[in-house]
């Protein structure tokens, strides 16, 4: 399954503090978005707008609408915990559950949920997902050891299938390689490609090579300056914003003139 | 062209040091110079060893400010500054454990000692079985008994509350007043002498069931409200300490917040809270003071902590040594009260032991 976005007049505060000002994006179905900016410029705070995990933090608040395939996040009466199994997030640090074994990792968002489930339907859920994942081969012989023992790619792997255990619609991506060595990195790069034919994915990345690799189309954020709300510049298919973009800024983002 | 250069014999970046041998050498001069200082003042071991220590710190760091300069010196002193403070700490410690074991082991070994009361044991007896040498008679058990029985309802009590205390504090109070106010009370809580939670059990205890209400589970009630500060302050860390990350990916992936605290946190948590809550109770076991006002004195077997007075190993030892059973002779007396101390001390050991084992059983696993 796979959903689209429509964000309209976006507004994001930490408290008082805009964070983000009058975000208006589109992101398609089956399609890898890739967010870029220079650092602080809101890219991640506006990432966890998208499946509520902004309000974690005491005092976040949002203005504005997020629409999945046409349902607003933000209306009155929807669960954030509805939102969450429905659009997953992987965060930029490999975050295993440390008390879990590799497979129960796999399992986390079923059984936590309590759902219950046949072993033979887990033991095929977890094949499944961490074959989604690209590390079926590396971890099968040891399904039952725990996943803080894996090395960091195979951790940031193994949060993906978690992700992909609970059959979402949209992934959200926040840095995910920024901790892991180019070998890795590769491996969730080819992985991105293949998620996208199923699920849309949106990805915050620091490093623009990664951007122009793995997206449909890409974001283009920036901030002012100190204490100013980060705003989405520049929005538009990924070889567009790398070869001819419309905004000066963009360009010189891109090209390495700052940032 | 190019030699090879030989080692000299004397290396060049050794000069100024002093050779490995002069702590020996300044040791055994303070032993024998201390030996000779202390029979001019009248001789006794202990001053002996005192006297030596000083004089050994003494000559090494002189000989070293002579010979090697300052800095050497001040690491010496410095050196033995902090050994000597170790030594110090340590001596009541191993003090304690030596005189606990000489005078409590004969007790323990006795035969029955673990396994009966002191019920129908007089103070006729006592003195028969000093004039003929044989064993003396009376155990342990019921205070045993009493103790565990005791401690095992006051961590009945006091780890519900001060668990779901600290899960307040840290997953839902988000640091408002009310949460302040707590964290405030729970550390008065922790400085309450014991005494005044004996007290409080007793009063309390007093208004709902009657003056003079003595049982186990009044007793339990006072000791948990010393446990529950120590519970609450020792969970709460170990929850704080869970990274903010899990709950995070616990949350993204659609997962109550309750499910998360049950599922992720807690159980990432559990093996500080276990040896915290360990920790407690052999904090509280050896308590003295609130049992007296509200278990009372027993000789007898009770294992109903609801009716009746029970005995516990604290009041044990005090109601022994204060009032030997046979006022004529104490020593059955006393041996019965420094056997029971050795098991105290065992217990408590036991239980740190354990703290320990449950911390490496609910570690979370590592390994590949």
């Amino acid at each position: 399954m796979s959903k689209r976005i429509d964000v309209s007049d976006l507004n994001v505060y930490y408290g008082d503090f805009l964070a983000v000002e009058d975000v208006n994006i589109t992101l398609d179905a089956k399609s890898v978005t890739a967010f870029i900016g220079p650092s602080g410029c809101g890219k991640s705070t506006f990432l966890r707008t998208l499946n509520r995990m902004h309000e974690v933090i005491p005092g976040a608040r949002v203005e504005g609408k997020v629409l999945l395939d046409g349902d607003n996040l933000y209306a009155d009466g929807v669960d954030p915990v509805t939102v969450r199994s429905q659009i997953w997030m992987v965060f930029q640090r490999p975050n295993p559950f440390p008390t879990m074994s590799i497979r129960d990792n796999v399992l986390a968002g079923v059984k936590l949920n309590s759902r219950r489930m046949a072993k033979p339907d887990a033991d095929a859920l977890v094949e499944k997902s961490l074959q989604g994942a690209n590390l079926w081969n590396e971890v099968k012989d040891r399904l039952e050891k725990p996943g803080s023992g894996l090395s960091g790619g195979q951790q940031q792997r193994l949060c993906i299938a978690r992700a992909i255990a609970v059959s979402p619609d949209v992934i959200l991506m926040d840095e995910p390689c920024s901790a892991l060595d180019p070998i890795s990195t590769l491996a969730i790069e080819d992985l991105i490609n293949e998620l996208k034919d199923e699920y849309t994915v949106v990805i915050v990345t620091h490093n623009m090579q990664q951007a122009a690799r793995v997206s449909d189309k890409t974001a283009f954020f920036n901030i002012a300056g100190t204490g100013k709300p980060g705003k989405l510049i520049e929005f538009a298919e990924t070889a567009t914003i790398f070869n001819n973009p419309g905004q000066k800024s963009t360009e010189d983002y891109v090209s390495g003139r700052f940032g | 062209m190019a030699t090879l250069m030989t080692e000299r014999k004397r290396s060049a970046l050794t000069r100024g040091r002093l050779p490995k041998s002069t702590p020996w050498v300044v040791a055994a001069s303070s032993i024998v110079v201390a030996a000779a200082l202390m029979s001019l003042i009248g001789f006794n071991v202990f001053g002996w060893a005192v006297l030596s220590a000083v004089l050994f710190a003494a000559g090494n760091v002189v000989s070293s400010a002579v010979v090697e300069g300052r800095r050497k010196a001040t690491d010496k002193l410095a050196t033995s500054l902090v050994l000597g403070a170790f030594l110090v700490a340590l001596l009541p410690l191993v003090s304690v454990i030596w005189t606990v074991l000489v005078n409590g082991v004969p007790g323990l070994l006795a035969p029955g000692f673990l396994g009966t009361s002191m019920k129908g044991v007089t103070g006729a007896i006592d003195n028969a079985s000093v004039a003929n040498h044989t064993p003396v008679l009376g155990g342990v058990y019921h205070a045993f008994l009493g103790s565990v029985l005791i401690t095992v309802w006051a961590t009945l009590i006091s780890v519900p509350v001060g668990l779901l205390t600290s899960i307040y504090l840290v997953e839902y109070s988000d640091g408002n007043k009310f949460s302040k106010v707590i964290t405030f009370l729970v550390d008065v809580m922790t400085g309450i002498p014991s005494i005044v939670a004996g007290l409080f059990a007793a009063a309390f205890f007093g208004l709902v069931m009657g003056p003079g209400t003595k049982t186990g589970f009044v007793a339990a009630v006072a000791l948990s409200v010393l446990m529950i500060p120590v519970v609450v302050r020792s969970s709460e860390e170990m929850l704080k300490i869970v990274p903010n990350e899990l709950r995070e990916a616990a949350y993204a992936l659609g997962v109550r917040k309750w499910r998360t605290i049950l599922k992720v946190v807690i159980p990432t948590a559990i093996s500080g809270i276990a040896s915290g809550v360990t920790l407690a109770i052999a904090r509280v076991i050896g308590e003295t003071a609130p049992l007296l006002v509200t278990a009372g004195f027993a000789t007898q077997i009770n294992s109903n902590v609801f009716a009746g007075w029970m005995a516990s190993l604290p009041t044990f030892i005090y109601t022994q040594i204060m009032t030997p059973t046979s006022p004529s002779n104490p020593d059955p007396s006393n041996q019965r009260a420094w056997a029971a101390a050795l098991l105290l001390i065992l217990l408590v050991m036991l239980l740190n032991l354990g703290a320990r084992l449950v911390a490496r059983i609910f570690a979370p696993k590592t390994g590949r």
